[in-house]
């Protein structure tokens, strides 16, 4: 156990954590307000509106979420077009490429749990809201909203950790976060268990501080339906 | 769709290997992870404090860190703890173990994090009675275990494992980092040399995609063999 390089990488590793989590709670942002949208489309009664949320949602769920950043940063750049719109400012940088790919994942995992929240509701709460005469939008704001929130939040709660994980994808496109610091280090030294335990101690504390904020959200939104 | 062709003109026949390595890297993952789950399910269910706390240790701390961090401990670590072993015998030269099994291993450790806790919620639902009724019978360790507990935790558990399966599927792309030829390797390679990145990811995305499918629709025929009893 080489103590004085874990004590020296700490403050280069805890360095790396702001882009990590500057990675996730950008992608996480994001992420909510597609998958929102991809949630209302999936309850669309159109059937080909419903097939492209739904074929949205299997697409990213089903492959990889390194081939989706793959095909983001190394594949984007090759249509010719796209390297002469102001699209390219965002996509030659590989830190936005991360985040739109982290994003449009999140954003479809996202759906699915917002979905599911949303079918869960009731139809007698929409019921009793529509005849006591409320406008829809007050009722999707102040009887969807906070019922579905409630109903996802376990599950969006493995999500953000999920995603947590996720961010440690960004070091293959040369991105320095923590894992990407953590290899750095680890293949100058070749002392890979200190490095393990000091990079992953770092995520795991993350972890947990992930996992009661939720506890404590879902002691708050507790409330019977 | 030239550059798929067989042979040396195309990157067909490469892909096609790649994706049977896929499979295969996911397999075997699949089983390492479950003689893991094996060990570890009963340590998690135990009622000694200690034994408890070292199956917690294993699941939280894997599901809690990155993949690729476990991926990279094992790859940069494997051959250190071989070589350094080898050097207690006096064999100093350098060692490489080999990628499949470092790959197979480090996703296999993940995957059994997951199927440890899949089986520890089913063996928790299956009904106490039934438990108590098997011992009162009187009936032997084997069939008390294979032939009444066994069968209604793998229903329980089969809907969750092929989440697991899923999950593992999608991991092994992660090992592509050590220099295997899987799917996402093959993929970069062939990009590297065509120039022609876009094609070639999409391409396997689409060969996982295709993966994922198949496989669940196997697995949802399996679910509905063992729900029969419901």
């Amino acid at each position: 156990m080489d103590i004085e390089l874990m004590i020296n990488s700490f403050p280069k590793l805890l360095n790396a954590t702001l882009i990590t989590l500057k990675l996730l709670s950008v992608s996480l942002i994001l992420g909510l307000f597609i998958g929102l949208g991809f949630a209302i489309l999936r309850m669309n009664n159109n059937k080909l509106i419903n097939k492209f949320a739904y074929g949205y949602s299997y697409i990213f769920r089903g492959t990889p979420l390194l081939v989706q950043i793959f095909i983001i940063y190394f594949g984007l750049g090759q249509i010719e077009y796209l390297r002469t719109t102001i699209l390219w400012v965002v996509l030659k940088e590989p830190y936005w490429c991360a985040i739109i790919a982290f994003s449009l994942n999140t954003g479809a995992y996202t759906s699915e749990i917002l979905r599911s929240a949303f079918q869960t509701i009731k139809p007698g709460y929409l019921e009793a809201g529509r005849s006591l005469g409320i406008p829809s939008k007050i009722i999707f704001t102040k009887i969807q909203i906070p019922i579905a929130i409630k109903q996802s939040l376990p599950a969006y709660g493995n999500e953000i950790i999920l995603m947590l994980k996720g961010t440690s994808l960004a070091s293959t496109v040369t991105l320095m976060d923590l894992t990407g610091v953590a290899k750095y280090i680890i293949s100058t030294t070749f002392k890979p268990v200190e490095v393990f335990i000091v990079a992953g101690g770092i995520y795991l504390f993350m972890t947990f501080i992930i996992h009661n904020v939720i506890k404590y959200l879902e002691k708050k939104y507790g409330f019977q339906t | 769709m030239e550059l798929l062709y067989f042979g040396d003109k195309g990157w067909g026949d490469e892909l096609f290997f790649a994706t049977l390595m896929t499979i295969a890297v996911s397999i075997t993952a699949m089983i390492i992870g479950f003689i893991f789950a094996a060990l570890f399910t009963p340590l998690k269910l135990s009622n000694n404090k200690f034994l408890n706390s070292i199956g917690n240790a294993y699941t939280t701390v894997i599901r809690g860190v990155p993949e690729l961090l476990v991926i990279y401990l094992f790859f940069f670590g494997g051959s250190g703890a071989i070589m350094f072993v080898a050097s207690i015998f006096g064999y100093n030269d350098y060692i490489e173990i080999n990628a499949f099994l470092t790959g197979s291993f480090s996703i296999g450790i993940i995957s059994g994090a997951y199927s440890t806790e899949v089986f520890r919620g089913a063996l928790q639902s299956i009904d106490k009675g039934q438990f108590e009724a098997a011992k009162v019978l009187g009936f032997n360790k084997y069939i008390y275990f294979f032939k009444i507990i066994l069968p209604q935790m793998l229903r329980l558990a089969i809907p969750n494992l092929s989440n697991v399966w899923q999950i593992t599927l999608k991991d092994t792309s992660l090992i592509s980092v050590t220099g295997l030829v899987e799917i996402m390797r093959q993929s970069y390679i062939a990009a590297g040399s065509t120039r022609d990145p876009l094609f070639f990811y999409s391409f396997a995305a689409v060969l996982y995609l295709m993966l994922t499918f198949l496989s669940m629709q196997l697995l949802n025929r399996l679910e509905t063999k063992y729900s029969k009893g419901y």
